[in-house]
């Protein structure tokens, strides 16, 4: 088993795309950057999926994405695989772990037992890298914990083959070479295809319910929960909103302050004062996302519970909104080399 | 956020882990801080829990009221919808809310309750003798 050096970060596939590739000797990597390069940054409110009834929101891009365009952009081959036979999966990762390979694995939370019982939900699309294996017990590096932990076969096995939304069907992958050398040009030139990408996905995708169109759109949902379902349930939907916003694997502010943070390398990498500029609307549109879930907690609290106070709530979102376009059309307008 | 304004409240990752935010440190340039918490997703998250343990008690009641069967309420003692539910059985959708009804639930095969039983880890025998704590 070669040396294994754990890293966390704020969020579960962000962090197994950052430790995949620092285990093939890019050494550059970072979060930040893993999640610029992977344009993460995105918003939908997705339409017809209900969870408790409420809404689905989702501030990044879909799950998987940011490893397979990070990974693309750098010219870095990957093997990835799904099961129908759980035998079959254990089989190739036992043989992928004996031949000194580190990869990363798609799994269910409900099962995973080194979670606070308070977070374990059918969530299906968590991340995490198996380092080495004792037998049946495996070496596990969650990007989202502070030390490395292990899980037995079964429990491996269960949490690999969870059911529901998004089942990771035994989803394994990882660098499948060593990655050819990469100079700072080819790093420069992802980031700006990277930039482009996000700008494309928040700005221009035609519906009502992605990027910038779809924060206007929960904004107007905010306004009639009160009346449509009361105020309980409103409550208990603008609960989940923040959530989904700020739990455990956002870095906070809905992911917008790691977009700013990779503004900002960029801003060095490129030598482009006004990407520095724009890091900070970044800043500010994830500082209003912390405003709005205040006062979002300020409603599920029982404290104010007027339509005025739902209003406020929703107006927040549509300032959001109006940060995340200008800051996105200047990143646009930039002659990026 | 800046550094200094980054919360430090109690949350349920006590004793687990903390989580990684960013903020901007005095020099105004971003960095990583660990953070224990924040009241206002704690809070959050319990009412979430709350409304979880309503929904639950509100099945066990329709269960000893014979109003629906105990899938219905381990359904819910188990966060499930009829979606995982599927999934983890193999039933369709249709069939797990026929096995909802009690008359059809006492007809049941045992080799039919073997798979609610593994789907939510209690013994065939908790199923059929349901006695909720």
């Amino acid at each position: 088993m070669s040396e294994y050096n754990h890293i966390q970060t704020a969020h579960c596939e962000n962090g197994v795309t950052v430790s995949l590739l620092r285990q093939q000797g890019l050494g550059f990597m970072n979060e930040p950057l893993a999640f610029g390069l992977g344009s993460g940054l995105f918003y939908i409110h997705i339409p017809f999926l209900k969870v408790n009834g409420g809404p689905a929101i989702s501030f990044r891009s879909m799950p998987g994405s940011i490893f397979k365009r990070t990974c693309k952009t750098l010219n870095v081959k990957v093997e990835r695989k799904k099961f129908s036979n759980k035998q079959a999966a254990e089989d190739f990762l036992d043989k992928q772990l004996d031949a000194g390979r580190t990869v990363g694995c798609q799994v269910g939370v409900f099962h995973l037992p080194y979670f606070p019982k308070e977070y374990r939900f059918h969530f299906n699309a968590h991340n995490l890298i198996v380092f080495g294996r004792d037998g049946d017990n495996f070496l596990v590096s969650d990007p989202v914990m502070e030390a490395t932990t292990s899980l037995t076969r079964a429990e491996l096995e269960k949490v690999r083959f969870a059911k529901g939304a998004l089942a990771p069907k035994g989803h394994i992958y990882f660098p499948k070479e060593a990655a050819p050398i990469i100079t700072n040009e080819m790093i420069n030139a992802g980031i700006i295809r990277g930039i482009k990408h996000t700008v494309r996905d928040m700005l221009y995708i035609p519906s009502n319910v992605t990027g910038i169109r779809g924060i206007k759109h929960t904004a107007k949902k905010v306004r009639k929960w009160r009346d449509q379902v009361g105020e309980r349930q409103a409550g208990l939907f603008l609960g989940q909103i923040v959530r989904m916003q700020e739990e455990i694997g956002t870095g906070g502010g809905g992911f917008r302050f790691i977009y700013a943070a990779f503004l900002e390398e960029a801003s060095e990498r490129l030598g482009n004062d006004k990407l520095m500029g724009i890091s900070e609307q970044f800043t500010k549109a994830g500082d209003l996302w912390r405003d709005s879930a205040l006062q979002m907690a300020g409603i599920y609290k029982g404290r104010i519970t007027a339509q005025k106070d739902f209003d406020h709530a929703a107006d927040i979102m549509v300032e959001i909104a109006e940060t995340e376009k200008k800051a996105l059309l200047d990143l646009s307008k930039l002659k990026l080399r | 956020m800046k550094k200094k304004h980054l919360p430090q409240d109690k949350s349920s990752l006590e004793n687990f882990t903390r989580e990684v935010i960013y903020v901007k440190n005095e020099d105004g340039k971003y960095e990583t801080e660990l953070s224990t918490g924040w009241e206002t997703k704690t809070v959050a998250l319990e009412n979430a829990w709350d409304e979880i343990n309503r929904r639950t008690e509100e099945a066990k009641q329709e269960c000893l009221d014979g109003k629906i069967s105990p899938i219905g309420y381990y359904l819910e003692l188990r966060l499930m919808d009829l979606p995982v539910l599927a999934g983890y059985t193999g039933f369709f959708k249709w069939q797990i809310k026929r096995h909802m009804k009690p008359n059809v639930f006492a007809k049941l095969s045992d080799k039919k309750l073997q798979r609610y039983a593994e789907a939510f880890d209690i013994t065939i025998n908790e199923l059929k003798n349901f006695n909720p704590s």
